[in-house]
C-alpha cells in the first residue's frame, strides 16, 4: 500500500461509510422494502391510481416552473451579488440563504398570509383575476422560495472564479456583449447551473411544509404528492404511503444521476489528456 | 497603422495611473513599454486597445480619433497576460472565435476552417487543434492566443506581458519566434514588460515608463548607452552606484578623475555596470597606474568568466574578470573605471 502522508483516511473513511448507511442508506432500503412487501399488482395498482398520477402532474409540472423561475431569479441574483458592488450587498447574501434557515412551515404560512385574498399581495392581485393562494400558482411560488439558494449558491463561487480576461478577450475578438454572455460566460456556467438546477428540482418535488398551506390540497388538483404519501400515513396505510413515496424517490434519483452524467460530459474540457 | 497618444491621462479613484503621456508608434514598429509594475504600462497598453478610457488626451489609429472607440470596433489584437483562452472550446474554436462574431464578414465553415489551418501552421501547432487548452502547455497556450489575436486581421497587436509566465528557456525561443512573425507579418505591435532583457531583446524602441511617465524611450542602444536618469540606469541592469562630488566639472573618485561636464558643483551619485570595470591586480606585471584601491572579498566561477566580489572604501562592486585569470578572496588590486554615467544625487 501507498505510504500517505494525511493520517486517518481507514478512520475516516469507516466514519463517513456507517453514517451515510445508518442515516440515508437504511431508511431509504426500509422505505423500499416497506413498497416491495406489497407485490407488484398492488404497488401498480396504487402508484397508478387516479390521484396518484394526478398528483405526480402538480408536483412534476410545479416543479418544472418553480426550477425555470429560480434558473432565471437565481442567475440574476447571483450574477448582481459577484459582480457589482452596492450598499446592502452583504445583507442581500445573508437573505439568499434564509429559505434554508427558516423553518418550511414558517415560509408556508408568511407566503399564504401575503398570498390570500386579503393578504398584502393578495388584495392588488385579486381583482386582476390572479389567484395565487390555493392554485398552482402558490404551489410554484413556495417551491421557488424554498430552492433559490440551490442556484445563487452553486453559481456564485464560479462566477467569482471566471477571469474577467475571457470576457475582455471575447470583446476584443468582437464579440457583442450578447455574444460573450451566451458564448463565454454561460458555457463556462453551464455544469454549475445545471448541479444547482437538479437540486433546486430535487428539492421542489420533495418540499412539502411550505406547500401545504398555501396549495390547498384538493385531490386532483392542488394536491401534492409528499402530502398524498402523508394522508396515506395517516390513514395507517403505511405500505402505500411508503408505495407512492418511492416514485419520488425514484425520479429524484435517476435525475440526479442523469444531470451527474451530462455535466461529466460538459466538463470533460478540464481533463488532461 | 500608426498609433499617436496625445497627452493621455488615467485615474483609478484617487491614484493615478498614467500621468499625460503623449507616445508616437510608427506603422510597423515592434515597441515595448517597460516599467517596474505600478508604472502604469499596463493601464497604456489597455487604452490602446480600448479596454479603458483615458480620463483625458487622445489616441488616434493613423488619422482617426480611436479615443472612445470600444475595443471591439477598434480592430486590435489583444494577448492577455495569463492568455485568457476560452477553457470549454478547442484550441481551433478559440482561434475561430473572433470569425465567427455577428460582426464579423461572412465566411463560409469552410474558409473559417482552412483561415484556422493557415493559423496553426504560421503558430506551429498544426497537429493541436482538437486539445482543450487544458491539455497544452504554457508556451503553447500563448502561441495559441497570439493565432486568436491574429484571427480578426488587427491593424495593432498589443500583448500585456506575453512570456512572463513562462520559464526561462521557453521565453528565449518565443521571443526569437514573436519577433520572426513580427517580421513576416508586418503589424504595427506594441508590448507591455517589466523585464528589460525581453524588451532589449526584441523590441524596435524601447519606452521606460515610471510612476505613470514616460521617463525615456528610444533604440535599444540609445537607452542603454545613454540612459538619461539614475532610474534608467538601475532600472536596465546591474549597477553599482557610488556617491562622490563634483566641483568645475571633474568628479575625484580614489585617485581617478572622472569627466562630469555640465554637472552642477555637489554631490553625485556615480554609475557604473560590471562591465564598466576592469580589474587589475598587484603583482600581475600591469602598470600600477590610477584606480580604485580595492580588496577582493569573494570569487564566484561562472561558466564565461569569474566574477569578484571587491570592496572599496566600504561600497560592495561586482566585476567580471577573464577565466583565466589567478585571483582569490583577500587579493589587493585596482579597479579601473572604463565607463560611467553620473547623476546628480
Amino acid at each position: 500500500m501507498r505510504q500517505r502522508v494525511l493520517p486517518g483516511l481507514p478512520l475516516s473513511l469507516g466514519l463517513t461509510l456507517l453514517y451515510a448507511a445508518l442515516i440515508i442508506a437504511l431508511p431509504i432500503l426500509a422505505l423500499v422494502f416497506k413498497a416491495a412487501s406489497l407485490g407488484p399488482a398492488a404497488y401498480w395498482q396504487i402508484v397508478s391510481s387516479e390521484r396518484a398520477l394526478a398528483s405526480y402532474r402538480v408536483t412534476v409540472a410545479c416543479a418544472l416552473a418553480a426550477t425555470a423561475f429560480n434558473l432565471v431569479f437565481g442567475l440574476a441574483l447571483a450574477w448582481v451579488l459577484v459582480r457589482y458592488r452596492f450598499p446592502g450587498r452583504r445583507l442581500l447574501d445573508a437573505v439568499v440563504d434564509l429559505p434554508f434557515a427558516l423553518p418550511t412551515a414558517v415560509a408556508g404560512i408568511a407566503l399564504t398570509t401575503l398570498f390570500a385574498p386579503g393578504g398584502w399581495f393578495g388584495h392588488v392581485l385579486d381583482p386582476l383575476g390572479i389567484r395565487v393562494a390555493y392554485t398552482p400558482l402558490g404551489i410554484i411560488i413556495a417551491m421557488a422560495f424554498t430552492s433559490l439558494p440551490f442556484i445563487v449558491r452553486t453559481v456564485q463561487p464560479v462566477l467569482e472564479e471566471l477571469d474577467p480576461a475571457l470576457e475582455e478577450a471575447g470583446l476584443s475578438l468582437g464579440a457583442s456583449d450578447r455574444e460573450v454572455f451566451t458564448r463565454v460566460v454561460l458555457p463556462l456556467l453551464a455544469p454549475a447551473v445545471l448541479a444547482g438546477l437538479s437540486l433546486s428540482f430535487a428539492r421542489s418535488l420533495g418540499e412539502f411544509g411550505a406547500i401545504i398551506f398555501i396549495a390547498g390540497n384538493q385531490p386532483m388538483s392542488t394536491e401534492i404528492t409528499a402530502l398524498l404519501v402523508f394522508i396515506r400515513l395517516e390513514e395507517y396505510e403505511y405500505q402505500a404511503a411508503a408505495a407512492i413515496a418511492s416514485v419520488l424517490l425514484i425520479t429524484a434519483f435517476v435525475m440526479l444521476a442523469v444531470t451527474n452524467l451530462i455535466q461529466r460530459r460538459a466538463l470533460r474540457y478540464l481533463q488532461k489528456d | 497603422m500608426k498609433i499617436n497618444l496625445d497627452h493621455v491621462v488615467k485615474t483609478f479613484n484617487t491614484f493615478r495611473a498614467v500621468h499625460d503621456v503623449s507616445l508616437s508608434v510608427e506603422s510597423g514598429e515592434l515597441v515595448a513599454l517597460l516599467g517596474p509594475s505600478g508604472s502604469g504600462k499596463t493601464t497604456l497598453l489597455r487604452m490602446v486597445a480600448g479596454l479603458e478610457f483615458p480620463d483625458a488626451g487622445q489616441i488616434r489609429f493613423g488619422e482617426q480619433d480611436a479615443t472612445q472607440i470600444p475595443v471591439r470596433e477598434r480592430g486590435v489584437g489583444f494577448v492577455f497576460q495569463h492568455y485568457a483562452l476560452f477553457p470549454h472550446l478547442s484550441v481551433a474554436d478559440n482561434i475561430a472565435f473572433g470569425m465567427r462574431t455577428a460582426r464579423a464578414a461572412r465566411r463560409s465553415k469552410a474558409e473559417i476552417d482552412a483561415r484556422v489551418e493557415e493559423l496553426l501552421r504560421l503558430v506551429q501547432l498544426s497537429s493541436l487543434g482538437n486539445r482543450f487548452p487544458a491539455q497544452i502547455s504554457g508556451g503553447q497556450r500563448q502561441r495559441v492566443a497570439l493565432a486568436r489575436a491574429l484571427a480578426v486581421d488587427p491593424k495593432v497587436l498589443l500583448l500585456d506581458e506575453p512570456f512572463g509566465a513562462l520559464d526561462a528557456n521557453v521565453r528565449r525561443d518565443l521571443r526569437r519566434w514573436l519577433r520572426e512573425i513580427h517580421a513576416e507579418l508586418g503589424i504595427t505591435t506594441l508590448f507591455v514588460t517589466h523585464d528589460q532583457e525581453e524588451a532589449l531583446d526584441l523590441a524596435d524602441r524601447v519606452v521606460i515608463l515610471q510612476q505613470g511617465r514616460i521617463v525615456q524611450q528610444g533604440t535599444p542602444r540609445a537607452v542603454t548607452r545613454q540612459p538619461n536618469s539614475a532610474f534608467v540606469m538601475r532600472f536596465l541592469g546591474d549597477t553599482h552606484q557610488l556617491s562622490a562630488t563634483a566641483k568645475g566639472g571633474q568628479v575625484t573618485l580614489g585617485d581617478l578623475s572622472l569627466d562630469a561636464t555640465g554637472l552642477a558643483d555637489g554631490p553625485v551619485d556615480v554609475f557604473v555596470r560590471p562591465a564598466d570595470l576592469e580589474w587589475a591586480g598587484q603583482g600581475s606585471g600591469d602598470q600600477p597606474g590610477p584606480g580604485l584601491p580595492a580588496t577582493v572579498t569573494r570569487v564566484i566561477d561562472r561558466p564565461g568568466a569569474r566574477r569578484l566580489a571587491v570592496s572599496f572604501e566600504g561600497h560592495g562592486l561586482e566585476l567580471d574578470v577573464a577565466p583565466e585569470v589567478e585571483v582569490a578572496a583577500g587579493d589587493r588590486g585596482r579597479l579601473r573605471i572604463l565607463r560611467s554615467r553620473i547623476f546628480p544625487a
